[in-house]
């Protein structure tokens, strides 16, 4: 029996395998492919303080290996998500962690205290990287004392596993990590999406209302390794690793390359049973290779 | 309705035109009783271009030879990808997803489907559904000419069909809103069809106040109301198509 269970600061999850905000809704738009009970936690669809109504459709374009999104947030507000969604949820024996979102520092603290007020949310996922809102979101997670500032007063009202999202659309990740660190953040996940675009040549026209929007999928793994990788070299906190895992060999490359856990997103819309098959992968992986437990293969990549 | 992931087996394949083909699906599980509107999503694994499954209506179902049809437009590659697929080749496929058409009330004698292009592809079913309900539905087509005619000779199976085509090669020479029939009095209109042929024969159904449903065919990536892509604009807000449409009352949306 292979130990599976993973620390992120200290929160500890029963296996290190979770879905990605904004890719598995609330959970529960799975559970005829998933027994949501099995997995390593939840992070929920990006939460603001007031409801948003996203931007106009067309949201979504296809890519090679990849897709673009511009949703923009849109959710019916962390006090619906509290009465209203939260209390569903509770029957599930998994981690819920709640992706918190804002267009400013006030939001986001505000988001994450009435969070915090929830007894059995052991932990928030910090969005200071969402490309597809016109104010805050990416601005923050871009900007290292803009990023510092947003970590250090959301710490000030939130006591629990405080994880940041990091944005891949920086020049050097690895200092934005070290900011956030420094501010407390326990631990971090990463990557959120890329901003990219895409044309469509005959009617000679964006493919998306926002005309810009986030890339994900497995055109982005390589980029979302070596930020892995670049961020364990760089700080001291456990990292969540994701950005185009397909597969379970995807995800160990991530815990081989320095993340104590991994997030599955885009893949849950080719195969909504995914997650549970990385799961099931990485445990068969770790036995063949005979370790009694993931963390004796987390950061081991050897060089 | 509980959604399966399962393996379907192309059991007969049609072209019928140059852009357009039939599929016929037999399913390794036994098939629930679906519903006229619900669509599927098939994985097309083949072509490296082709990331996300492909949504389509269900044709056509028939429960007890445990049948589905599915009728494809040539559009880019994943259509493309698909009408390469021989007979006999399995696919995977999400299904049922979406709500469905609603059946008419018994006092609702004149019902009309509107179907223009590939958007056809619902109605067949709806007017099966219909007929085996006791209704007796019509059909009004509408093409760009007559190679762009499908599947006439089922919904004559049906009911009496009406045509229009863009050139007046067939049937009276318009779009489906200049046809003759719509002086008629009608209860119930089912649409699906381009956007602009949907939002006319809506805003034809809301002046005589005859109730409509419309199917929107908006671009999906998850297909479950996970990832929020296919949204709509109803005068409650953004919905999702594939989990709260892809039937809408016209009246519901903003057009």
């Amino acid at each position: 029996m292979v130990d599976l269970t993973t620390k992120i600061g200290t929160l500890t999850l029963k296996n290190p395998v979770l879905t990605a905000s904004g890719t598995f809704g609330y959970g529960e738009e799975y559970v005829d492919f998933v027994d949501l009970n099995r997995l390593g936690g939840i992070c929920v669809k990006g939460t603001t303080l007031h409801p948003r109504e996203g931007n106009p459709y067309p949201r979504m374009a296809e890519t090679p290996a990849g897709m673009l999104n511009a949703v923009g947030l849109q959710n019916k507000g962390v006090d619906y998500f509290i009465h209203s969604i939260y209390p569903r949820l509770t029957q599930y024996k998994t981690t819920f962690i709640v992706n918190v979102s804002g267009s400013t520092i006030d939001d986001y603290v505000e988001t994450a205290e009435k969070i915090n007020a929830v007894e059995t949310i052991p932990a928030i996922e910090l969005n200071i990287s969402c490309p597809n809102v016109k104010q805050g979101g990416m601005t923050f997670g871009v900007d290292p004392q803009a990023a510092s500032e947003v970590v250090r007063e959301v710490r000030k009202v939130y006591n629990k596993t405080l994880i940041v999202k990091l944005s891949p659309n920086v020049t050097d990740i690895a200092l934005i990590a070290k900011t956030v660190t420094n501010e407390g953040a326990d631990a971090l996940s990463l990557i959120n999406t890329l901003l990219g675009m895409a044309i469509d040549a005959e009617t000679q026209r964006p493919l998306l209302s926002t005309i810009t929007g986030g890339l994900s999928g497995p055109c982005i793994k390589p980029i979302a390794l070596r930020m892995v990788w670049q961020v364990a070299k760089a700080v001291d906190i456990p990292i969540i690793g994701m950005g185009g895992i397909m597969k379970s060999t995807d995800a160990i490359e991530f815990l081989l390359a320095g993340a104590s856990a991994i997030e599955v997103g885009t893949a849950n819309f080719i195969d909504p049973a995914i997650s549970i098959k990385i799961l099931e992968g990485i445990e068969s992986y770790l036995e063949k290779h005979h370790y009694s437990s993931v963390k004796d293969i987390i950061g081991t990549l050897k060089t | 309705m509980q959604k399966k992931i399962s393996d379907w087996v192309i059991t007969e394949k049609m072209m019928l035109n140059p852009t357009h083909f039939l599929l016929k699906f037999r399913s390794s599980d036994p098939l629930p009783i679906l519903q006229p509107g619900q669509f599927v999503q098939l994985k097309i694994d083949e072509n490296p271009s082709v990331f996300l499954r492909r949504t389509f209506s269900i044709h056509y179902f028939d429960l007890a030879k445990q049948e589905i049809w599915i009728l494809v437009q040539i559009v880019g590659e994943g259509t493309s990808t698909l009408s390469h697929y021989p007979v006999g080749k399995s696919v995977n496929v999400i299904y049922p997803l979406g709500n469905s058409f609603s059946m008419p009330l018994a006092q609702q004698k004149n019902l009309l489907l509107v179907g223009g292009g590939v958007g056809i592809a619902p109605l067949l079913f709806l007017g099966s559904t219909l007929k085996q309900h006791g209704f007796s539905p019509a059909f009004l087509i509408g093409a760009k000419d007559k190679h762009h005619l499908l599947e006439i000779d089922e919904f004559e199976k049906l009911g009496q069909v009406y045509i229009t085509t863009e050139d007046g090669s067939v049937g009276e020479k318009g779009f489906v809103t200049d046809h003759s029939v719509l002086k008629q009095s009608f209860d119930h209109i089912y649409s699906c069809g381009p956007t602009p042929m949907m939002k006319a024969i809506a805003a034809y159904a809301s002046s005589h106040s005859i109730a409509c449903e419309v199917s929107l065919e908006n671009k999906m990536a998850c297909g479950i109301g996970a990832c929020l892509c296919c949204v709509t604009e109803t005068h409650q807000g953004n919905t999702c198509v594939c989990v709260d449409g892809p039937v809408f009352n016209a009246n519901e949306l903003v057009w």
